[in-house]
Formats: structure tokens, C-alpha cells, sequence
């Protein structure tokens, strides 16, 4: 090798050396991030949006961690817990020496008044002196929808440092649960202060302080100096969470370097942002579902082979690559892949339309003849499971006239179509809806939306005592690779039966600037700004 | 004056009341449920009760309005169903934004619709004057949102003078007394702020102004045009006076009295356009607050938001007469 190789393969890796020391995470800078729209409010127990969460996400923190990328539970603010034998007694040891922004301790009367108050009747105990729970200003939309009133039992500060929550049921989500937004520990003292003015001026122990909110324009959140977690972040100085409607618009002030993130993105400028050298593409397939279910209250669809018609009519790939603009992959099961408990040997729905007409002569109906024109409910709104419901509706239509089932698109305005839809009415024989995942639990999907003979609130209302008992166990058995077997087995039951068509798991694209260093989409769909810097 | 004035101002209130009425019927007899969109796909029926419940809405139509009414009455708008804050706060966060915009945006219309239509006028059928209406043709039929992001690409993306939306740059800091950024960056004599402040407004307040500037320049033309024809302009004529002095002191101020009914109405009309302008530049205002608030069944909000807009409505037609009378001294207010 000549000399002259050897200097240039020299310098080489010292270049390379270089860039690698220049990765370390260095402090300072004002970080942007674009969004479709303002926040609705910052107090965690009573949001139900992610524009809200978003902040909530980096101000406050909660007993339990989801860790990065994932739905895995690491500590919080509690750096362990145990489980009793029965699983009804949850011990969280909390984290010591943690500070809220308004300078007061975080402990353990923190965590009992945080999540007490959310309850129906609090019944609390705090340690010392406490505080006064003040009365509800109005229910807590996600404790009660998550139906945690009928999980916990009481909330006990054993000492500083150790909260007891016992429960009145085995509830094994309990944990995942305890690290969404709604469980976020607040300062209790900044609370009390003005409790009509807290979700205006949140206090809490995350990695950025709030410093103001200028409504419909932006929410400002700076580095929070005493942050507990030394081991990495915060970094940036200035968080600054900026409402630009209009999708084109924000990714034009991405383009021009005005902010540095841009949320949901117009599905056509993907690819320009991809062609852009100064632009990075953030990806994460997003835990959610968008489903085509049937009215499963109506004698039509008792019948499994005429279910099963309808699933191999429809061409859900030619869906996700037109209507998906590719932003999403054809779901065979109704939970995301990423998700534990996902069963992998469920082969999913070909599209085949000659096994359609074959299961639509054998549910009695050749060629369609003596089927009645159905009707299939379509969203009239984008949903983070799907762009666009009308325009999959009539692709599934035409579908399903190639088979020889008459169909016509229903569609009400969102409020409407969400209340009609509940009453499972005899109009309504297909309808799309889809969801969203909470905490990584399978249980967060597959019970919630098709265990019908567990709550009227189910939408899909499928009646299967078998999957009910499965829900069950689910819900009763500790150990997550037990679970994991009953999770399995509920999705191929749910295949078997033809209980819904899963349609797609959207992906979420997310373009930032070359400069944003350490991005992470999360699947809860959580913004994470602790250890984002800027280059 | 005063007098009228007063009388005026007592009419108000039977207004707004039938406003309100009106407003209240609409929203609940139009399908929706704010309680649905709050919880969207995770509604359960247990939720949905409490809700209800908590926001009154489980109570017959009439105890909802005497509810609104005797809460009006005490001077409280009441609270919003998804902010769960005062409307009055929301309001006043919004409206300063919206009525900064909607005025520069006047401004610009009134300013070259009427210098576009007394040229026209006193030019008429010249190239100016075929150009100048052909013009307004197509303001008049330019969809706002089109326009805006043509100017965007153009004066942002291409030349780079005027920032892309919003109302003020990160990083820009503004001390806000009154939520009027102009007028606070006076206040505080920040020039800088200022400066930026005037940069952010240029773009949406031309797209917002292309509508009322047509109707403007077109009531001009056609007012100028009518008043030129009078006797009493060939007199001047006749008496040797200048052109100018002859279209400005005895045309003009004749011609006006229309054109000032017209810019009454565009106010109304920019309330509107700043829905559309609002969004496309991301204007902290009222008009996507109030679209939002359509779009949730935010009933509070659309109550709250509409009166507090037909109140404005009402003023500025009241401001309107009490003009008339200053510009033309045969019209007496009674």
C-alpha cells in the first residue's frame, strides 16, 4: 500500500472518529415542533387528546415508564414495585430525591392525591398531613373509560416513599395502565394553589417546565434544570410547540427550516421530504387498527360463510397502497405486529374472489341472489387508522359488487356516525372504525373493542363465550407469556369466526430536520423530547 | 346624538337576545353530540353519561337555555365544553388577532378599492379602468385559500421576504399587554417586534383584503360614476375648476356615503374569510376557533362566540350611520 493510501486511510479515520465523538448530545438550542393544532388543555387526568399529551408527555412524569420504542415498562418516578400472590396489591417504592418545577418534593401524598382524585369516592390515605381532595369540576374522561373505578379499591401512602394501591379485581393491564397520561403525578401544592387555572399552568416533575401558552399558536416549555435523571437528558433549552393547521403550510415551514419537526405531513409530501438532503424521515409503524366489522345484532350476519364472502371480496392491499398512500401495511390481525401476543400463524384474509363467491353460495346467497343491497357505514373524518373512509368505502363496494354483493355507502357527520354506530342499528350492516392503542397491552385492543358480552359499550358487539372467557383469563393470569398464549388464541378464534376484517395499521412519518438528533416516534404515539438535541 | 345613540345601544339587546335564540335552536336541533367527539372511538356508555350529565346536556332544551340566559344575564358567557375554560377568557385570548387582522385587511381595501374606483371612474372606459374592474372580477372569485398558499410559495419560498405563517418569529420576544401585537410592540417601543409583528401580517392581511377590495373599488366606480353625472359637477366644471379639486371636495364626499355602507358590510364579511385566511397562516385567531368549535359541537363556544360577533356586527352598523351623518350633513340621525 503506498504511502499516500496509508495518510488517506489515516485521515479517514480519524474523520470517522471524529463524527462519532461530535454524536455526544451537547446542550443548548430552541427546538420547534409543528402541529396540526393547539392543546386543549395540560391538566393529564382530564385530557383526552394527543395535542394535549403531547406537553403532558414532557412536563409531567408517571409512576411507570413505557420504554424507547416500545410499550416494555421500565421505572418512573417509582423505581420498583412488587406484585402481591394474588395480584390485587400493588407496592410502589418511589424515586427519592425528585423535585417538582415549583421547587416542592415529589412523595408519596403526590401520588395519592394525583390519581385520587380521580377516583369516584376517593378513598385515600396520605401520610402525615395530606391534602384535601377537592371535588370533581368534571369526570376524568379516560380514568372512567378506562374503568378504573371498578379496578381500584384505595390508594395508600405507606410511608414518604411507598404508595399501596389495592385492588377490587385482578386487572393485569393495571401496571401498562399506570404508565399512560392520565396516571401523570402532578404538584399537588401548585394544584391547590388555583385548581381552575392548574391545566393553564401545569407543575410537574418532567425533564421540561412550562413557561406559557399563547392559545391557537404555541405552548413554550424550557429546560428544567433540576431534573432528577442526570444520565442523560434534558438538552435542548427551549421546547416550543408551534399549531400550524394546514398540513401543506407546516411542511413548508419545515422546508424552510422554521420548525424543526413536522407532525402528519401530507401523505404527497413524503416523498418530497425524502428527496430532501436536509430532511430526515422519522418512521413508526403506530399501534392502531382500522377494521371493517359487521352489525353482528342482525340475523343476516349470524351467518359465518356470508362474513367470510364479504372478507375475501375485499382487496385491502390495492387499499393500502392507493388510499394508505403506502403509509401503512394490511393488518391480518387486529392488534399491530409490534405488539406482544401477536400471532404470527394467522394466515389473514387472501383477497380471493372466487373463494368470495364460493363462501357466498355456501351461505345461501349464489351470486349475490337473494342478498338484500347492504350498507356500509364509512367515517366521514381522518383517523390516525385511516386517511380516508369514504374513499375506502367505495373501493370496498366495488369489491364487493364483483362478488355479486349489492352495497351502498353510509356516512353521517363524526358525532353522529359515533352515537348511531353504538345503537347497532338495523340500517347498518357493515361499518369501518378503527383504534388506537393506549398502553401496549393486547388487552387495550382485543377486549376493549370485541368482547361484547362484556360491556353494551363495545362497538362491534360479537357475542362469543369462549373469546369472552379468554378476555378473562387475560385479564386474570400475571404472567405475560401465559397472557401472550390467550392473546393468541383470541386472534385466531377472531380469524376462525370472521368476527371483524382488519383492514391496515397505519404508519406514522414524521420529517425533521437533519440537525434533530436522537428523535424517536413512540408507538403510544407519545411526543419524547428528554433526550432530543440539536446538532 | 346621544340620544341616538342610546336608543341604538337599547336595541342591542333584544338583538343579541334573538341571536342567541336563534343560534341556541340551530345548534341543538342540528344531529351531533359533543359528548361523542370528546371520546371519539373510546366512548363508553358509563362516560358518555357522566359527561352528559356534568354538561347539562341530559336536561330538556328550554332548562338548558334559562340555564345560558341567567348565566348571560350575570355577564358569564359560561364555560367551553372542551377547554373547560371561560368562554370570556378564550374570547379574549382570540379576538385581538382576529380584529388586528380584519382592520389591516380594511385598511388595504378601503385605501386601493376606493383609489382603484375613483380612477376608474374619472377614466372611464380607458385600459386603466378595464384592467382595474377585470381585476376586481377575479378578486372577487379568487378562492382565499389558493391565493394564500400562491403567496406563500412566492414571497416566502422563492424570495424569502415575508415569513410563512403565524403572527410573531420564535425567538422574537413580546411583552403583550392588550393582544394587540402592534399596538403592544408601540406600547413597549420594541421595534424589533414591530418590525416582525408588520412582516407576519403583510401576507394574510392582502389575502384576506382581495374580496372587500373588489366590492370596494366596484361600489366606488359605480358611486363616482353616478355623481359625476349630477348637475352640480358640470357647474363646477363649468366655474373653471381643477379636476382634482372638482373629483375630490365635490364628488368624493358624495359619492361615499354608499361606499362607507359597503365597507360596514365587509367587516362581516372579513369575520368570515378569516375562517379560511386564519388557517392557511396559522392565525391565532377567532374564526378557526369558532370553526373548531362547529366542528366539536363546542355549543359554549358557538353560543358565546356568536354573540360576542353579532355585538360587533351591531356596533360597527351603528358606527356606520353615525358616519353617514358626519359625511353628509342632509342625513340626520333621529
Amino acid at each position: 500500500m503506498s504511502k499516500r493510501l496509508w495518510i488517506g486511510v489515516a485521515v479517514l479515520v480519524l474523520l470517522t472518529a471524529g463524527a462519532a465523538l461530535a454524536e455526544t448530545p451537547k446542550k443548548g438550542g430552541t427546538l420547534v415542533f409543528g402541529r396540526g393544532g393547539d392543546s386543549v388543555g395540560l391538566d393529564p387526568a382530564y385530557e383526552t387528546d394527543g395535542n394535549s399529551f403531547m406537553i403532558c408527555d414532557n412536563v409531567f412524569e408517571a409512576l411507570v415508564a413505557y420504554a424507547d420504542e416500545s410499550t416494555v415498562l421500565e421505572p418512573g418516578l417509582a423505581e420498583s414495585w412488587e406484585i402481591s400472590d394474588d395480584g390485587k396489591t400493588y407496592t410502589f417504592h418511589l424515586r427519592k430525591g425528585v423535585k417538582f418545577h415549583d421547587g416542592t418534593d415529589f412523595d408519596a401524598n403526590a401520588v395519592v392525591f394525583s390519581i385520587g382524585r380521580m377516583m369516584k369516592t376517593p378513598n385515600v390515605k396520605f401520610v402525615g398531613e395530606g391534602f384535601k381532595i377537592p371535588a370533581q369540576e368534571r369526570p376524568p374522561e379516560y380514568w372512567v373509560s378506562m374503568e378504573m373505578d371498578d379496578t381500584v379499591e384505595s390508594i395508600e401512602a405507606v410511608d414518604p416513599h411507598t404508595v399501596v394501591f389495592k385492588l377490587k379485581r385482578l386487572e393485569a393491564p393495571f401496571l401498562a395502565n399506570m404508565g399512560m397520561d392520565f396516571a401523570d403525578i402532578i404538584s399537588p401544592t401548585a394544584f391547590l394553589k388555583n385548581p381552575q387555572e392548574f391545566l393553564r399552568n401545569p407543575v410537574g416533575t418532567g425533564p421540561f417546565k412550562f413557561v406559557n401558552w399563547v392559545k391557537d399558536d404555541r405552548i413554550t416549555l424550557e429546560r428544567f434544570d433540576d431534573y432528577w435523571d442526570k444520565t442523560g437528558g434534558p438538552y435542548l433549552d427551549k421546547l416550543v410547540f408551534r399549531a400550524i393547521p394546514e398540513n401543506s403550510v407546516r411542511f413548508l415551514e419545515l422546508k424552510t427550516g422554521n420548525i424543526n419537526i413536522c407532525q402528519f405531513p401530507n401523505p404527497a409530501d413524503i416523498p418530497l421530504a425524502k428527496s430532501d438532503p436536509n430532511l430526515v424521515l422519522a418512521v413508526q409503524p403506530g399501534m392502531n387498527i382500522g377494521y371493517l366489522s359487521f352489525n353482528h345484532t342482525k340475523p343476516l350476519w349470524q351467518n359465518v360463510h356470508l362474513r367470510r364472502a364479504v372478507a375475501h371480496a375485499i382487496n385491502r392491499t390495492a387499499i393500502v397502497d392507493n388510499i394508505y398512500q403506502g403509509l401503512g401495511q394490511v393488518a391480518k390481525n387486529p392488534i399491530p405486529p409490534t405488539m406482544w401476543g401477536y400471532n404470527e400463524a394467522v394466515p389473514g384474509f387472501a383477497y380471493d374472489p372466487e373463494l368470495a363467491k364460493q363462501e357466498l353460495e355456501k351461505a345461501g346467497y349464489p351470486e349475490g341472489k337473494g342478498l338484500p343491497e347492504i350498507t356500509l357505514w364509512s367515517m366521514p373524518v381522518p383517523r390516525p387508522y385511516n386517511p380516508e373512509g369514504l374513499k375506502v368505502g367505495v373501493a370496498m363496494i366495488s369489491d364487493l359488487a364483483k362478488v355479486g354483493i349489492q352495497a351502498r355507502i353510509v356516512s353521517y357527520d363524526w358525532g353522529t356516525y359515533l352515537k348511531r354506530q353504538r345503537e347497532q342499528p338495523e340500517d347498518m350492516d357493515l361499518f369501518q372504525l378503527g383504534w388506537t392503542g393506549d398502553n401496549g397491552d393486547p388487552d387495550n385492543f382485543l377486549a376493549v373493542l370485541f368482547d361484547g358480552l362484556a360491556s353494551s359499550s363495545v362497538r362491534t358487539q360479537w357475542k362469543n363465550e369462549e373469546y369472552h372467557q379468554l378476555m378473562l383469563a387475560g385479564k386474570q393470569t400475571i404472567d405475560q407469556d401465559k397472557r401472550a398464549e390467550i392473546y393468541k388464541k383470541a386472534q385466531q378464534l377472531i380469524y376462525d369466526e370472521v368476527a371483524t376484517i382488519s383492514i391496515a395499521h397505519s404508519t406514522v412519518i414524521w420529517p425533521h430536520t437533519k440537525n434533530v438528533m436522537n428523535f424517536k416516534l413512540h408507538p403510544t404515539a407519545s411526543v419524547r423530547m428528554k433526550n432530543v438535541w440539536l446538532k | 346624538m346621544l340620544a341616538y345613540i342610546t336608543r341604538r345601544v337599547l336595541i342591542l339587546i333584544p338583538t343579541l337576545l334573538g341571536v342567541s335564540v336563534l343560534v341556541f335552536l340551530m345548534l341543538h336541533l342540528t344531529p351531533g353530540d359533543p359528548a361523542e367527539l370528546l371520546l371519539g372511538e373510546r366512548a363508553t356508555d358509563s362516560a358518555l353519561h357522566e359527561i352528559r350529565k356534568h354538561l347539562g346536556l341530559d336536561k330538556p332544551l328550554h332548562v338548558q337555555y334559562g340555564m345560558f340566559l341567567k348565566r348571560l344575564l350575570k355577564g358569564d358567557l359560561g364555560e367551553t365544553i372542551w377547554t373547560r375554560q371561560k368562554v370570556w377568557y378564550e374570547v379574549k385570548q382570540r379576538f385581538p388577532a382576529t380584529i388586528e387582522l380584519s382592520i389591516v385587511a380594511l385598511g388595504i381595501s378601503c385605501f386601493f378599492g376606493i383609489l382603484f374606483g375613483i380612477v376608474s371612474a374619472t377614466r372611464q372606459y380607458s385600459v386603466f379602468d378595464y384592467l382595474s374592474m377585470v381585476g376586481a372580477l377575479v378578486g372577487v372569485s379568487m378562492p382565499i385559500f389558493w391565493l394564500g398558499l400562491v403567496f406563500m410559495l412566492i414571497f416566502s419560498l422563492e424570495l424569502g421576504w415575508l415569513p410563512l405563517s403565524g403572527r410573531l418569529s420564535i425567538g422574537i420576544e413580546l411583552q403583550t399587554i392588550t393582544n394587540f401585537y402592534i399596538l403592544d410592540a408601540l406600547l413597549t417601543r420594541n421595534w424589533a417586534a414591530l418590525r416582525d409583528v408588520l412582516w407576519h401580517i403583510i401576507m394574510p392581511a392582502v389575502t384576506l383584503s382581495t374580496i372587500p377590495t373588489a366590492i370596494v373599488a366596484r361600489m366606488t366606480r359605480s358611486s363616482m360614476l353616478e355623481v359625476l353625472r349630477q348637475d352640480y359637477i358640470k357647474t363646477a366644471k363649468a366655474k373653471g375648476l381643477s379636476g382634482f379639486t372638482v373629483t375630490f371636495k365635490h364628488a368624493f364626499r358624495n359619492a361615499l356615503i354608499p361606499v362607507v355602507t359597503t365597507i360596514g358590510l365587509q367587516f362581516g364579511v372579513l369575520l368570515g374569510g378569516a375562517i379560511l385566511t386564519e388557517t392557511i397562516f396559522a392565525w391565532p385567531g377567532v374564526g378557526k376557533w369558532m370553526y373548531d368549535a362547529v366542528m366539536q359541537r363546542d355549543y359554549m363556544v358557538i353560543q358565546g362566540g356568536t354573540l360576542f360577533i353579532a355585538a360587533i356586527f351591531v356596533v360597527i352598523n351603528l358606527m356606520v350611520d353615525v358616519l353617514y351623518a358626519v359625511i353628509n350633513p342632509r342625513i340626520s340621525v333621529k
